[in-house]
Formats: C-alpha cells, sequence, structure tokens
C-alpha cells in the first residue's frame, strides 16, 4: 500500500511539471502586468489583438501553415503509393522502408541541417526547397506508421484481387477501395505530420533564416523584444496543437473500431 | 494468379519516393560524411585532429553527454513510477492521460523555453515566488545555466519516456501477477524478479532514445542561452550559421562524431538488450 502512494506521488509529479508551463504561459498572454506579482494585475486581450493586427505575424502563420501543410501534401502523392506498391506487391523489400523509418526518426536536424547546406549552397537552389524537401522526407516515420497500421487492420492484397477479377482498374481499386480503407489511419498520421513540422525549427532557422520567416522564427525573435506578444503566440501554438492532437486521438480511436468490426 | 504488376508501373510509383530519399536525406549525409576528410589537397584528418584537439569543443561533447544522460535518467526513473500508477486506472482515464502526454510532446523548442522564462526566468513566476517566501539559495536559480538547461530537457524527455515505456508496462500480463502472488510472492518480490527483469530491454531501449533524443536537441538551448550555453549541438549551429566564421568542414566533423556518439549509444542498448535476452 505504501508503494502505492508512492507511484502516485510520481504520477502527481509528472502530470503537474508538463501542465503547469503550458497553463502559465496561456496565463501570461492575458495578463496586463506580471512583474512584481505572484498572480497577474489583471486580464486584458490587448496582446492578442495586437498580435492579429500585426501584418507580419499572419503572414509567419500563413508561411507556416503553407510550408508545412505543402509537405504533408508532397509525402501522401508520393510516400503513400510507394508504400501501398512495397507492401502489397514487394513484402520482402518491406525491411528497406522500416530502416529508412528509423534512419530518418533517429538523425537530429542539427545534423541533417550540415549535410544539406554542403550539398545546396552552392548549386544557386531557393534553399527553401531543400528545407521542404527534406521536411517531406522528414515525416516519412509518421506517414508509414499511419498507413501501416490501417492496412494491417484489412487483408489489402485480398481486396485488391478481388476488385481486379471483377474488371476494376488497379487504379479504381486503389482510390476506390485502398484508400477508404486506410483514410483515417492516414488523416491521423497527416495531422501528426503538419503539427511536427509546424514546430520545427532547426532546419528552416539553420538552413533559410529569417529569409522565410515561419512562426517559430517570428516567435524567436519576440522572445527578447515582447514577453507578452510572445506568449499571444505560444497560445495560438497551443491551441493548435490542442486541435490537432483531439482530432488525432479521435480518428485513432475510430480507425480502431473499425477493427472490430 | 493475376499478373500483379508491371514493371514500368513499379518504377512509376517509386522513383519519386526514392529520388527524395536520397536528394533530402541520403545524399547530404554522405557528403558531409565525405567533406569532413576532405580538404583542398584531398585526404586529410586535420578536421578531425582540429576538433579533438579543442578544449572548447571537447568541453561541448562532455556537457552534451551529461545533460542527456542525467535528463534520461530522471525522465526514466519519474515515468518508470508514474506509469505503474497509471496502469491502475480504468481504460478511460488511460487515454486521456496519453492525449494529454502526446499533447505535451508538440510541446517543445522554442515555445517550451519560453514557457519556463515565465516560470523561472528574471522576472518569472516562481522567481519572484522564492523570492518574497525569501528561499535564499532557490530564488538565485538561474534558468540560463545548466540547471534550466535540465529542467528544459527533463520536460521534452518525459512524453517521450511515457510513450515509450507505456507498451512495454503493458506486455506484463495480469496473470503473471497473479500465479506469482499464488506461489506466495510479494509484489515487491514480483517486480524484482519478474517484472523488472522482463521489462529491461525495454527499459534499456527507451534510455538510448531518450539519450539520443536530448543529444540532438538544438532549439530549446539556443532560444534559452543564444549561442552562450557550451553543447554539442550548439556549437555545430554557430560554425554553419555564422557569416563571417562559418567553417562548414568543422561542422561536418563535429556533426559526424555527434552521429558516431548517437549511433554507438543505439548500438550499446541492443547489445545489452540481447544480452540479457539470452540470460532469461
Amino acid at each position: 500500500m505504501k508503494k502505492r502512494g508512492f507511484a502516485d506521488l510520481f504520477f502527481l509529479l509528472l502530470v503537474v511539471y508538463l501542465v503547469l508551463p503550458v497553463v502559465a504561459t496561456m496565463l501570461y498572454a492575458f495578463a496586463t502586468n506580471w512583474n512584481k506579482t505572484i498572480m497577474p494585475e489583471g486580464l486584458t486581450f490587448k496582446w492578442l489583438a495586437t498580435l492579429f493586427q500585426d501584418a507580419e505575424f499572419i503572414q509567419a502563420f500563413g508561411r507556416s501553415v503553407l510550408l508545412s501543410s505543402g509537405a504533408v501534401v508532397i509525402a501522401l502523392l508520393v510516400i503513400v503509393p510507394a508504400i501501398f506498391v512495397i507492401v502489397l506487391y514487394f513484402p520482402k523489400y518491406e525491411k528497406w522502408i522500416q530502416m529508412a523509418v528509423v534512419m530518418v526518426y533517429s538523425f537530429p536536424g542539427i545534423i541533417l541541417a550540415v549535410g544539406l547546406i554542403r550539398v545546396y549552397s552552392k548549386f544557386g537552389v531557393p534553399m527553401i526547397l531543400v528545407v521542404l524537401g527534406a521536411y517531406v522526407v522528414g515525416i516519412l516515420p509518421y506517414i508509414y506508421q499511419g498507413t501501416r497500421n490501417s492496412l494491417r487492420n484489412v487483408d489489402a492484397r485480398q481486396l485488391l484481387d478481388a476488385a481486379q477479377l471483377l474488371g476494376v482498374s488497379k487504379l479504381q481499386a486503389f482510390t476506390k477501395i485502398l484508400l477508404p480503407t486506410v483514410y483515417p489511419g492516414l488523416f491521423a498520421g497527416a495531422l501528426l505530420s503538419f503539427s511536427v513540422l509546424f514546430g520545427e525549427f532547426v532546419l528552416i532557422n539553420l538552413v533559410v533564416g529569417s529569409r522565410f520567416e515561419t512562426v517559430q522564427i517570428y516567435l524567436m525573435k519576440k522572445l527578447n523584444t515582447s514577453g507578452h506578444i510572445a506568449s499571444a503566440v505560444v497560445l495560438i501554438y497551443i491551441v493548435l496543437m490542442g486541435l490537432l492532437t483531439f482530432a488525432i486521438a479521435t480518428l485513432t480511436k475510430r480507425s480502431k473500431g473499425a477493427t472490430n468490426l | 494468379m493475376i499478373v500483379l504488376i508491371s514493371k514500368r508501373q513499379t518504377v512509376a510509383w517509386l522513383s519519386p519516393f526514392l529520388v527524395l530519399v536520397l536528394l533530402f536525406f541520403l545524399v547530404p549525409l554522405l557528403y558531409m560524411l565525405i567533406t569532413s576528410f576532405q580538404n583542398s589537397d584531398g585526404f586529410t584528418l586535420a578536421q578531425y585532429q582540429s576538433v579533438l584537439t579543442n578544449d572548447y569543443i571537447l568541453q561541448g561533447f562532455t556537457n552534451s553527454i551529461t545533460l542527456s544522460v542525467i535528463s534520461a535518467v530522471i525522465a526514466l526513473i519519474v515515468t518508470l513510477f508514474a506509469v505503474y500508477a497509471i496502469m491502475r486506472f480504468s481504460e478511460p482515464v488511460r487515454e486521456k492521460i496519453l492525449i494529454l502526454t502526446n499533447l505535451t510532446s508538440n510541446f517543445s523548442g522554442i515555445p517550451l523555453a519560453f514557457a519556463f522564462i515565465v516560470l523561472l526566468g528574471n522576472s518569472g513566476l516562481f522567481t519572484l515566488l522564492f523570492d518574497k517566501w525569501g528561499i535564499g539559495t532557490l530564488s538565485s536559480f538561474s534558468l540560463y545555466s545548466w540547471g534550466g538547461l535540465l529542467l528544459i530537457y527533463i520536460y521534452f524527455q518525459l512524453p517521450l519516456a511515457l510513450m515509450l515505456l507505456y507498451p512495454i508496462y503493458d506486455g506484463i500480463q495480469q496473470q503473471w501477477k497473479e500465479a506469482a502472488a499464488l506461489l506466495g510472492a510479494s509484489t515487491w518480490q514480483f517486480w524484482m524478479k519478474i517484472g523488472v527483469p522482463v521489462m529491461l530491454p525495454g527499459i534499456v531501449g527507451t534510455f538510448s532514445v531518450l539519450f539520443a533524443n536530448a543529444m540532438g536537441a538544438y532549439a530549446s538551448a539556443y532560444a534559452l542561452t543564444g549561442s552562450n550555453y557550451n553543447l554539442v549541438a550548439i556549437r555545430i549551429g554557430s560554425l554553419i550559421k555564422g557569416d563571417i566564421f562559418a567553417q562548414p568542414e568543422l561542422a561536418s566533423a563535429i556533426a559526424v562524431i555527434l552521429a558516431v556518439t548517437m549511433v554507438t549509444a543505439m548500438l550499446l542498448s541492443e547489445w545489452s538488450i540481447s544480452k540479457t535476452r539470452r540470460k532469461l
């Protein structure tokens, strides 16, 4: 019994430690003044309003959304068909994809940034395209996991063979039968990828820099100039991540529910 | 059997993917590896020599390794107990906890550093609190130091540790506990003799992932201390970003050594896992 209380204590500690910084930052975004007192002196929407009137922020937000969703769309168009082909027709090569997944997942941005700069900086390629390409490859683990989990739930190969026996073309079988089956898992993977890329700072900062100011770079700039504006940015970031996490959880639950049928 | 897929179709579906992986992953990393051994005269070890004889860079490695090991150990111990507590909650509650964990795992990098500035920065919430209560030792705590970085590193290790340990705990079957209890083992004995040894490979694997995760982290430390605090990742960043003092060759060599450190940690954990498996 004593040990049980001990474990609960650690759990409580963990939750407080994880939640406290999030709550404090959100509160700071609404605080009029919070430099001398324990609790904010008053509450205001001034900082959020200022932020939304700042064209620079709106543009940065637009760039982040564009870059992240662009990478996700390309990944869906390029990576998903490749995973399908391997899983369905060349299962013995799947271990190569898994190896690529592990490598991409474990190589940190700081190392990749060095390689990207060394190769591409002298060619005159727009570096933003280089980062975009690196983003597409970088989300391979999430896209693979999303696709693979849903494919495991159905015997995709048999479905596809049956459809083709009934005279449907390969493309139709793919779009009308396979895609709807893997849709929830794939969509969850896409949202997860988006949220990871939206928070990415290392590559965009080191490879491109302030020439393409994303939300993360905007935040970094405001960190030293205005704490209140920075906290408003973080507030918006947290709300967005919250919505995405909730959507991913719902989708994952749904795709799991489909298995039990 | 139906003709499965033509060669041309295979190539059409696979080649864009392969090209992307080559262009934006394999080629940059290989090129970095090769050029780290090159200068204008051809093959050289000069870059490595200057890294390994540079006290400042070596100190960066020491700092990074210490920070990574300590943050990984603390996160591992806390989550080991926390997951034990979580396992006894009902399914819906556990699900909510996992969603919360997922949410906080996104909370890293610059936003995380800022959150800790709000709490513990120069006029942070707790800094004021400690001042008011007159806890001198605590109020002199500086977030912009090793201690502050450790707090932030622990923060981003916790959700990852939890997500990795959760399925490992899940593997401990209720029947084992019941069987052990029937044979007269106490809960403590069950965990010491059965539970922990079964989970040990998973725990070691989790540790190496956490270690690698911290070794490669850059954004939080950069946001908090700029280029002031000496970590390997920060050194690499300033060597490739500095417009005047950019030394990409040196950065390549450091990056290669960092990669080797991380791969070694992974291999060591693989090795210890296979060793404990054989023992079991």
